[in-house]
């Protein structure tokens, strides 16, 4: 082997004390974080699509009003709440602080709304329509165990969500946290929105009532 | 960040390899998943068959989280090793989940007089 060759070996990205991905080990195990992440909801999203295929008597409950409006306005406020915290990303990679916190309060305004208004969607469902994990008036009892399963878990996610920013909002005003820390909240915002994008045409959409 | 770059360390160390989307850029693509939100809603309202709804609906979500983290999560710019690693595997998993799961699921919905 020449010198030349040895150098290159010696030298690459992979030789060591560099970082071959060329990011911060925080957003690395973010991204990390959200694959397995990604996996459970999977695991769950394929689960319910099987039972719902292999079950012809599935229940399709929901009325435009009040479940499919207010599931799409949900999807307009998480999908408005991605572009804030993107924006504030931007903010804080370009040094503008205040830019930055209106951005992520914002962000943390529409989660807060989502959370609420699917509150008071479980509510209707748990009190009015007598839907639990165990039992519903339609049918499958697989469907109220699916879809607050799934919907449950999103919603923790949620608001997990809220608080992390809310976390990282204070302490970046504080200037305790760098944009760096901003960007690595903003990708667990970003996924918990990625993830509703199959929760609600899944649960939602394919439960339509046709006869409304 | 070249290849003789220093590693990131500490938190108040900014990724310098943050880079790439305008403002117009990430108001475009919130505008693609709003609209392919709408055409979703749509669709619901079709009366198609189950099987066909979500492989659609599925489809449209796919190009959506595509959108998702290629531009909101910043994956488009960062290096393609980060790529490779990520996601091969991550759609590899999910590939095999659908191959246990689905052709069984429409086996059930077959055998059902």
């Amino acid at each position: 082997m020449s010198h030349s060759e040895a150098e290159g070996i010696v030298s690459s990205p992979w030789s060591g004390g560099v970082a071959p991905f060329a990011v911060n080990s925080k957003k690395l195990g973010m991204w990390l974080f959200i694959v397995s992440d990604t996996l459970t909801f999977t695991a769950l999203l394929v689960a319910y699509a099987y039972v719902r295929l292999a079950n012809p008597d599935w229940p399709r409950p929901f009325e435009i009003w009040p479940a499919i409006a207010k599931s799409s306005a949900m999807t307009l406020i998480l999908l408005s709440s991605s572009l804030t915290m993107v924006l504030g990303v931007a903010a804080a990679n370009r040094g503008d602080r205040k830019a930055t916190l209106k951005y992520l309060g914002w962000t943390m305004f529409f989660g807060l709304a989502f959370v609420i208004i699917h509150m008071t969607e479980w509510y209707t469902l748990i009190v009015h329509e007598k839907v639990t994990p165990w039992s519903n008036p339609w049918g499958p009892p697989l469907f109220g165990a699916t879809f607050f399963g799934i919907t449950g878990l999103h919603m923790t996610h949620v608001t997990i969500g809220v608080v992390y920013l809310a976390i990282i909002a204070w302490g970046f005003k504080k200037e305790k946290f760098a944009p760096i820390d901003v960007e690595v909240s903003g990708l667990y915002w970003h996924f918990v929105d990625l993830v509703w994008m199959f929760v609600f045409p899944m649960l939602y959409l394919m439960s339509v009532n046709l006869k409304g | 960040m070249g290849a003789h770059a220093p590693a990131a360390t500490g938190p108040q160390h900014s990724d310098p390899t943050t880079h790439g989307g305008t403002t117009k850029l990430f108001l475009t693509v919130w505008v693609w998943l709003l609209i392919l939100t709408g055409i979703e809603v749509f669709l619901a309202y079709l009366r198609l068959p189950p099987i066909l709804m979500l492989t659609i609906l599925v489809g449209l979500s796919l190009i959506k989280s595509v959108l998702i983290v290629a531009y909101f999560m910043h994956l488009r710019f960062e290096k393609i090793g980060m790529f490779l690693t990520l996601i091969p595997a991550t759609v590899f998993c999910i590939c095999v989940m659908l191959l246990y799961f689905f052709p069984d699921s429409v086996r059930l919905m077959n055998m059902r007089p």
